[in-house]
């Protein structure tokens, strides 16, 4: 049939399976927002009250989904609006489809209105982009999109659209939605080396991250820590990919890891690393990381083996299809001795642990572990309440810890719980400090709006946390510009949203507004007053290795 | 620092060399020469780069550049089993004093007079890297007017040609 490139676009969309777009109108685009008019009964579009907004939601959607999300906006600054979304999208591998409008063809590079070279900006941080120059080539590049955004490490794709070609007709003929590139194995020649380390290990570690919940392994994973009798840790991408209470679980490791479980990475005399690529928050000193370990590094991005540390056996490959290959060559044993290490790391953290009474910031997390259900989506924006979150939360479903980890996008949380929240399609959770909600907090129209059920806890301490922490251990406590002491009232706010919000300074009161919150149709804040010198504990200091960690302030 | 010449099959089409180039850029890899030019499909071009570091870096380099999904075929020559060659345009003073040694030297590296005025010469060379950046530093005791270098094109020796190997 012949359509317009418009309604190409939006049938396409649809073909590939997508029922939901997040996006904000203009004027280059308007030819798409009037197919997605004629559309609506197949594809459900969100508006959000900012372009950020709306590439977080996107990305939030894809997270808990493991869906490509979609984002659509109009030229010139709604296309960069998306900029920090795409990027927090492509450092944290998510399939995400951003779709920007542009001038007509014939205005392109004349510096017109709105006009502005989209793919140009976005071509470090997409896995690929592409300008569409007709309407002939718009359905066969939206679905190849589709597949780079899911095929291998997944990622976002940019297509820039000039609106000449969104009037221009052509003929449709709806495809099958695309499959990504079928996923392989790693040789069989590195998998035998790869056993011939784990059979040789006497204290093997398994670190996993991104990768494992991206290639669904868990289960591979699982078997291969039962087989091998070793502990599992993880990076701040890998939470949620097995349940918080898994008996051989030990957590996060990294600068801000569980200390069992960075000890016994740091002990370890293999680490098999799945689906990660050892990010300096992670390694520490990477001369000093791990000194007496091997390291097997399975992943499906060959360029992540030996990029920062150097990896004994590299594998690249799918994680669950290598490890599918990997298990009948291992040799079943117990580890007595190494487990019982491990377990002496387990008590000595739990020494460590912070037990006071009050609104202390485990206290608050722990208060709302009670009220999650299994598949309540947990979204954080960036800084100390990130951390704890990642230490204290409990979580039983994959891809249910929502969280900018590769570019610590502050300003983040909001929007990805708004996109959780229609992925999951029920209530979602966004943990935020009053700095990070202060970035993006016009987002709240949008749940107000939509009448989203997102629970917002602030930990609301009146200052940027995390920098101040640094400015206390580092600076000399030179404060520079990171006491906000700032006159917003956060219920008051919600209130004018069009939400609903109490402010809390107990325990007790905590309890009491989260139950009302997790009643609530709509948004709800609660306002949660934590003190200003709470810290992060364990830290690793920057450049700093597991000899230097910090467990205690005063240490 | 080792150098190392690899020669990249890329889809023909608009804005690929950037995508290219941007890479080397973000990732800090060094370009000592690069050649572009349409290949023996005009679906594909080919671009040979000349760069420097340590075999993890170059191993880097190459991963980095499978993961451009424009990028068709990756190719690093062994200088023993390739032949490569550069194009250099040299236009040095014509001075009566060292006109002969200038002529001299160039008949030496079988070079070629390709314009001669009452002041310059300009002296046209073929050879591969280490020919022509002697023939410069020979030059160099002269008065050199202007330098012009194609940078390194590169083929393997024998019958094999650089793959089509599409990655995943």
């Amino acid at each position: 049939m012949l359509l317009s490139g418009a309604d190409i676009l939006v049938k396409t969309l649809i073909e590939q399976g997508c029922d939901t777009v997040f996006g904000y109108p203009g004027g280059q685009i308007l030819n798409v927002y009037d197919s997605l008019y004629t559309h609506q009964d197949q594809i459900n579009h969100i508006l959000t009250a900012h372009e950020q907004g709306a590439a977080h939601a996107a990305d939030g959607y894809a997270r808990t989904t493991g869906k490509v999300g979609v984002v659509i906006s109009t030229s010139g600054p709604g296309a960069t609006n998306l900029v920090t979304g795409i990027a927090t999208a492509y450092l944290d591998s998510i399939p995400m489809v951003a779709i920007c409008g542009n001038v007509p063809t014939t205005q392109i590079g004349t510096d017109s209105f709105q006009e502005l070279d989209i793919t140009g900006v976005t071509l470090p941080i997409t896995k690929h982009n592409y300008f569409v120059g007709s309407v002939e080539q718009l359905a066969d590049t939206i679905r190849e999109a589709f597949v780079l955004a899911k095929s291998g490490r997944p990622g976002p794709v940019l297509i820039d659209v000039p609106k000449d070609v969104q009037i221009a007709k052509c003929e449709y003929v709806p495809q099958p939605p695309a499959k990504p590139t079928s996923p392989q194995a790693a040789k069989d020649i590195r998998i035998e080396e790869a056993a011939k380390l784990i059979n040789a290990a006497k204290r093997p570690y398994i670190y996993f991250g991104g990768g494992v919940i991206a290639a669904s392994a868990q289960e591979e994973m699982l078997a291969l820590a039962n087989k091998i009798d070793a502990p599992v840790g993880c990076s701040m991408m890998g939470l949620s990919g097995i349940p918080t209470d898994h008996p051989r679980f030990l957590g996060m490791q990294g600068m801000h890891g569980h200390y069992a479980s960075s000890m016994s990475m740091h002990n370890a005399d293999l680490i098999i690393s799945l689906g990660v690529r050892f990010n300096d928050r992670v390694t520490g000193n990477r001369a000093k990381f791990a000194t007496n370990a091997k390291i097997v590094h399975i992943d499906v991005d060959g360029s992540e083996l030996c990029k920062t540390v150097h990896a004994t056996c590299g594998l690249r490959g799918d994680v669950k299809l290598t490890l599918q290959k990997l298990l009948p060559m291992l040799e079943e044993g117990q580890k007595p001795e190494w487990i019982s290490q491990v377990n002496a790391f387990r008590k000595e953290e739990t020494d460590y642990q912070d037990n006071r009474d009050g609104l202390t910031p485990r206290n608050a997390l722990l208060t709302l572990n009670r009220h999650l259900g299994s598949n309540t989506a947990v979204a954080t924006d960036v800084g100390q309440h990130q951390m704890w979150s990642a230490q204290h939360l409990f979580f039983r479903t994959p891809r249910r810890f929502v969280s900018s980890g590769g570019l610590g996008t502050m300003g983040f949380g909001l929007g990805a719980a708004i996109g959780a929240a229609f992925g999951t399609g029920e209530r979602s959770v966004l943990v935020t400090g009053d700095g990070s909600f202060g970035m993006c907090l016009n987002e709240l129209a949008t749940a107000a709006s939509y009448n989203i059920p997102v629970v917002v806890l602030i930990m609301n301490n009146g200052v940027l946390g995390m920098v101040r922490q640094w400015q206390t251990l580092f600076y000399n406590k030179h404060y520079s510009n990171t006491v906000l002491n700032r006159k917003t009232d956060f219920s008051a706010l919600a209130r004018a949203f069009g939400a609903d919000g109490e402010a809390v300074s107990t325990v007790q009161e905590l309890d009491a507004a989260l139950t009302r919150a997790f009643k609530q149709e709509g948004p709800y804040v609660v306002d949660c007053r934590i003190d200003k010198d709470e810290f992060v504990l364990p830290m690793l200091p920057p450049g700093g290795s597991m000899d230097n960690i910090i467990v205690r302030i005063g240490d | 620092m080792k150098r190392f010449t690899v020669a990249i099959l890329v889809n023909n089409q608009f804005g690929v060399l950037n995508r290219i180039t941007s890479m080397f850029r973000r990732r800090q890899f060094n370009i000592i020469s690069l050649a572009v030019s349409e290949t023996e499909s005009t679906e594909y071009s080919r671009i040979t780069i000349q760069s420097e570091g340590e075999d993890v870096v170059k191993q880097q380099l190459i991963n980095q550049l499978y993961k451009l999904p424009d990028v068709c075929s990756v190719l690093e020559f062994d200088p023993d089993e390739s032949v490569s060659r550069e194009l250099l345009l040299i236009k040095v003073a014509n001075d009566p004093r060292t006109r002969a040694d200038v002529t001299v030297a160039s008949d030496a590296y079988e070079g070629k007079i390709v314009d001669y005025t009452k002041e310059s010469i300009i002296i046209q060379m073929v050879g591969d890297n280490r020919k022509i950046n002697n023939f410069v530093n020979l030059m160099r005791e002269y008065e050199i007017l202007e330098i012009c270098r194609t940078g390194i094109i590169s083929l393997d020796r024998g019958g094999s040609t650089i793959e089509k190997n599409l990655f995943i």
